[in-house]
């Protein structure tokens, strides 16, 4: 990890919903990490003040690449600049990747349950690609809780994981709006028992997304019998 | 000074001298925790303070509630980059726990319920910087928060605050706790950005 700031450059950037979108930044040197670290980026405005953000990758893009994806916040400073200014070609001062507790590799083992409420999905995602990269045997569940689907990210990139690896097995849950065939609700506490590998399988656990929503999950898989130390949480907005 | 980002001009806050570098303001109060919140039942609740063998002092919920409490209005600052500023407590003063505890060590390490620990210098826990708390804005202290008790060391980058805490045991050296064995600075000023590794 590099706790000295780099310049980074915006390589690639594309929209994964109306108001997030997905930046790849360029770095001088070779960049590594694990599945579920975070940067924090810096930006700096012509009088000199800055503001630093800190953003789950996404992906890794070895030697020299990684992606970002990041969801404007209706009261955001940085996030609306990110998603609808910052353009291919520009300069990010970058720091880390860091973090060394909410991450997974392959030799971790699993099986390996992963539970995302809306843009909590990115540091999963990095676990969920490092996991079909490595072809890992590791059995994979991911629970995605989403208001509806065009807030879905990384959809077509899901369905082919979730279509082609047998390993894998995806359910989306809709809070707003559902697509055909499906019903819109409420996360219960049924629905995470039923998509959750069982307590006697001690799957490695990861939880990202708001407090509410980590909290309310965390809580019903400890009474289903999950040993809290096999629970790892992140939120965003903390 | 760095370049400029092409576009970024930002939302300066009226934040005065306050906010230490890389920090930005913020109203909410975001939780970060590491897995579950654990629920501890007050009448399961002690907290302990371990200076040795057979030099343990104890307090249950009702002594810690007898001893001095003390209100507290300070600025708190995560190292995930957010500052809260004025935030107010109520508890007891880390100066009342050690009052009788006798001890060489000039280090101690905090423990929680659930498991979490984070090091501490003990000059940074004395004289007034650091207290046990478990009010937060007149209101009992939310588990999520870290209640019921958690430790308050509003000089240090809030982990070191830790949740659901459940003793300190001393040290003779400076040994990492859960965030710093994890990419986390071992001591964590603000003013010096001392984020991680």
């Amino acid at each position: 990890m590099r706790r000295t700031w780099q310049t980074a450059q915006v390589s690639a950037a594309r929209p994964e919903t109306a108001d997030a979108r997905t930046i790849r930044l360029r770095f001088p040197e070779p960049v590594t990490g694990t599945a579920g670290q975070h940067v924090d980026l810096r930006l700096t405005a012509e009088d000199g003040y800055q503001a630093v953000r800190s953003y789950s990758v996404a992906a890794w893009v070895p030697p020299y690449e990684l992606e970002v994806t990041v969801e404007e916040l209706d009261d955001g400073e940085v996030s609306p600049f990110l998603v609808g200014v910052l353009a291919v070609g520009d300069d990010l001062e970058v720091r880390g990747p860091v973090g060394g507790w909410f991450t997974w590799t392959p030799d971790n083992g699993g099986p390996l349950q992963l539970i995302a409420g809306g843009s909590g999905v990115v540091p999963l995602m990095a676990m969920l690609r490092s996991h079909s990269e490595s072809r890992s045997a590791v059995p994979a569940r991911l629970l995605y809780s989403v208001r509806s689907p065009a807030s879905m990210f990384y959809g077509g990139e899901l369905a082919v994981i979730g279509q082609e690896n047998s390993q894998v097995r995806l359910d989306i849950a809709y809070s707003r709006e559902a697509p055909e065939g499906a019903t819109a609700g409420r996360l219960t506490h049924e629905a995470v028992t039923a998509s959750c590998f069982p307590p006697e399988d001690a799957p490695a656990i990861y939880i990202c997304g708001s407090t509410g929503f980590v909290e309310a999950v965390s809580s019903w898989l400890v009474e289903d019998g999950h040993e809290p130390a096999r629970i790892r949480t992140e939120r965003y907005g903390g | 000074m760095a370049t400029p980002t092409s576009g970024f001009t930002g939302r300066r806050q009226n934040r005065g001298a306050n906010l230490p570098p890389g920090q930005y303001l913020t109203d909410s109060f975001p939780v970060m925790s590491a897995g579950p919140t654990p629920h501890v039942l007050l009448r399961d609740w002690s907290f302990q303070i371990a200076a040795g063998p057979g030099r343990t002092h104890r307090w249950s919920w009702e002594e810690l509630q007898a001893l001095p409490q003390e209100d507290v209005t300070t600025d708190i600052h995560c190292v995930t980059h957010w500052s809260k500023f004025g935030t107010t407590w109520r508890g007891v003063t880390l100066d009342t726990l050690f009052e009788d505890v006798e001890s060489d060590a000039e280090y101690t390490m905090v423990h929680s319920y659930g498991g979490y620990t984070t090091n501490v210098p003990l000059d940074d826990l004395l004289d007034g910087k650091a207290w046990l708390v478990h009010e937060f804005d007149g209101e009992p202290l939310p588990s999520a928060h870290g209640g019921p008790a958690r430790l308050l060391v509003p000089h240090l980058y809030f982990w070191k605050s830790a949740k659901w805490v459940s003793g300190i045991r001393m040290m003779d050296q400076d040994l990492p706790g859960f965030w710093e064995t994890n990419g986390y600075n071992m001591y964590g000023d603000p003013w010096r950005e001392e984020r991680y590794w």
